[in-house]
């Protein structure tokens, strides 16, 4: 076999010439609009919208201070009468012939989506634990109807459950709180967490625990001291995708926040400037946004096929 | 020694009647329910309830923004009223336009794509991550930005075409190209989901079928459609009904690219349900849409589960 010119295992060099060459195309004409939004965050307004549209622009902080204060338009006269800036971008305010008036509420939105992303993930991740060991484990009756009606909970239309949850969470008074969307992202993410822990937890050795508990642990100190410890890789990985989820979501957030709770998504498109869109302020808010997703996308990148499959398809 | 202890000390899942007194602490039997017992009231509280109160609300004539007026038993009538609306139907149609095409162009290009990747030139694990980016990105954000691409003055994406020899053209303001604009964005996050998944798909094929078939003078043709189509074939199917099932419910991309316009060329089931629920509130009326469309994905959704579980026994 080994002296074939060519093994049916391993294509000829001219074949992965051309594979090399289209994926590489697509992957380099499909990161386009990721890279032209992080250059359009360093640009100033007049350039985002100069026609025909500039490659290269004298790079500008302008759209991150826009992004992060709120401005007023002051006339000529006023302007030069005022004191030297006191602050290093008072200069970019000024500028463009405006005074700061203060903070933006971009860093309130941003910190939400912090407070909600995380609390979510980590009452998904505890509940998900607890779950996804018992189904690993125990004799749970009615086993896979359960894990099946778990799963299904996942294929739900988030507008077709809107209605009644709105109505809930008005009657609840959870409209438009921090608790209402954790609650409600635990609840969504339940069912990848419970998925994906389960075949975390199928993967490690039972016999692991057993030998613990012929030692005189109990089953929970077991679990405990002996399974979470060897489940903290899967843990982490599941914790991500939750994460990932919860600071994505953008239906939910729309229709049941509307100012203390609002987190990103639902924010970044109203960030207006003066005529129109400010889209360096924009572009801005959306690198801040999305570069801890590309982050945690390239460090999951060995596990992302699991995510998206709830764990059946482990590679 | 070693499995006298161990069928001692009966391991809860092998044998449920095993008597728990021997060990210290809560039996398995109380774990258990302890264990899941949170995560199932939750489920219940927050979707087997709502979705029972959508089921009630689709018989009444409630309305979400007059909490205080009578509300009325209608029977069918809601349904009756959706069923036999035109403007549903058109919704209905302009989805099937936005997933035949969305889908097909995904499953095309992620199928092309993972063929070249399980080639395994210098690099393509590096390319491969590139390309999955996109799809773990919100889509209500990036939507938003497309819409700066699509701006016929200074949006790139005319400027690339114009630089082809077309251009002259607003691609979000034009009835016909408009429900173009979502099936390629929609695209250009989805492809890298398909390709993830057929790449383990080909993978998975063990490679003495294609030592024989390469013993057999098989041509790379033959080989195509007898070993790699057949065995990917699962995966494909998986691909096609996960994709269907998320485009069915897309909501967040298109709201914020064409929230549904111009007028209503690109208004999904889903923007139309929102339209009806959260604008014009009439409540009863947007929860017998919602429980068709429910009713409709969760038939696709059973299908989905059960390949779910072939495609894991391979």
């Amino acid at each position: 076999m080994k002296t074939m010119p060519h093994s049916p295992l391993e294509p000829s060099n001219k074949a992965k010439w051309f594979a090399a060459l289209a994926v590489i195309g697509y992957a380099v004409v499909s990161l386009i609009p990721l890279v032209w939004i992080f250059m359009t965050s360093f640009r100033t307004p007049a350039d985002a919208i100069a026609y025909p549209p500039k490659v290269i622009a004298q790079p500008s902080l302008v759209g991150y201070v826009n992004l992060f204060t709120t401005r007023s338009r002051v006339s000529p006269e006023e302007l030069a009468s005022l004191p030297p800036p006191q602050i290093w971008y008072e200069g970019l305010v000024r500028e463009q012939q405006m005074i700061l008036a203060g903070p933006s509420r971009f860093a309130d939105r941003y910190a939400n989506s912090l407070i909600i992303g995380f609390g979510s993930t980590l009452l998904s991740i505890v509940l998900g634990t607890l779950a996804a060991y018992a189904f690993s484990r125990f004799r749970v009756p009615g086993k896979d109807d359960l894990l099946f009606f778990i799963l299904s909970t996942r294929m739900m239309p988030p507008i077709a459950v809107a209605i009644p949850i709105y109505l809930m969470f008005r009657n609840l008074g959870l409209n438009d709180t921090h608790l209402g969307l954790v609650l409600l992202y635990t609840v969504v993410n339940l069912s990848l967490s419970v998925w994906l822990l389960k075949g975390f937890m199928d993967e490690i050795p039972r016999e692991y625990e057993e030998a613990a508990m012929v030692d005189g642990y109990t089953r929970w100190q077991a679990f405990v001291k002996v399974v979470l410890p060897q489940a903290a890789t899967g843990i982490a990985t599941t914790a991500i995708f939750c994460l990932i989820f919860a600071w994505n979501e953008y239906a939910f957030a729309l229709l049941l926040t509307s100012g203390t709770a609002q987190t990103s998504p639902p924010f970044i498109p109203t960030i207006i400037g003066e005529g129109g869109l400010d889209w360096p302020a924009m572009a801005a808010g959306t690198t801040l946004f999305l570069l801890p997703v590309l982050f945690f996308t390239v460090l999951l990148r060995k596990h992302l096929l699991r995510g998206i499959t709830f764990g059946a398809i482990r590679k | 020694m070693k499995s006298f202890v161990l069928s001692w000390r009966a391991p809860a899942g092998a044998s449920p009647r095993a008597p728990a007194l021997a060990r210290p602490g809560l039996s398995d039997r109380t774990l258990s329910w302890l264990f899941v017992g949170p995560t199932v009231v939750l489920l219940l509280a927050f979707n087997i309830f709502p979705l029972l109160w959508t089921i009630w609300l689709s018989f009444t004539n409630y309305r979400a923004n007059r909490p205080g007026a009578e509300t009325l038993w209608l029977g069918l009538a809601n349904y009756r009223r959706v069923l036999g609306d035109e403007a549903v139907w058109e919704n209905m149609r302009t989805t099937a336009h936005f997933l035949c095409w969305s889908i097909s162009l995904q499953l095309l290009l992620g199928f092309g794509l993972a063929l070249m990747l399980n080639r395994r030139f210098r690099s393509h694990s590096f390319w491969s991550t590139a390309i999955l980016l996109p799809m773990m990105l919100a889509p209500a954000v990036v939507g938003t930005f497309w819409k700066y691409f699509f701006e016929p003055q200074y949006g790139i994406f005319n400027r690339i075409v114009e630089f082809f020899g077309g251009g002259g053209f607003t691609m979000l303001g034009d009835t016909q190209l408009s429900p173009w604009a979502i099936v390629l964005v929609d695209t250009w996050m989805w492809t890298p989901y398909v390709m993830l998944l057929l790449l383990a798909g080909l993978r998975s094929i063990p490679p003495y079928l294609y030592e024989a078939a390469e013993i057999d003078r098989a041509s790379e043709w033959t080989k195509f459609w007898r070993v790699t189509l057949p065995m990917v074939m699962p995966f494909i199917v998986l691909a096609l009904l996960f994709r269907t099932i998320e485009n069915f419910k897309m909501f967040d991309l298109v709201d914020q690219l064409t929230n549904g316009g111009p007028g209503s060329v690109t208004e999904l089931a889903s923007i139309h349900l929102k339209r009806e629920a959260f604008e014009k509130w009439r409540t009863g009326h947007a929860s017998a849409l919602a429980i068709i469309l429910f009713v409709s994905i969760y038939g696709l959704s059973l299908v989905a589960v059960r390949f779910l579980e072939k495609v894991k026994q391979r």
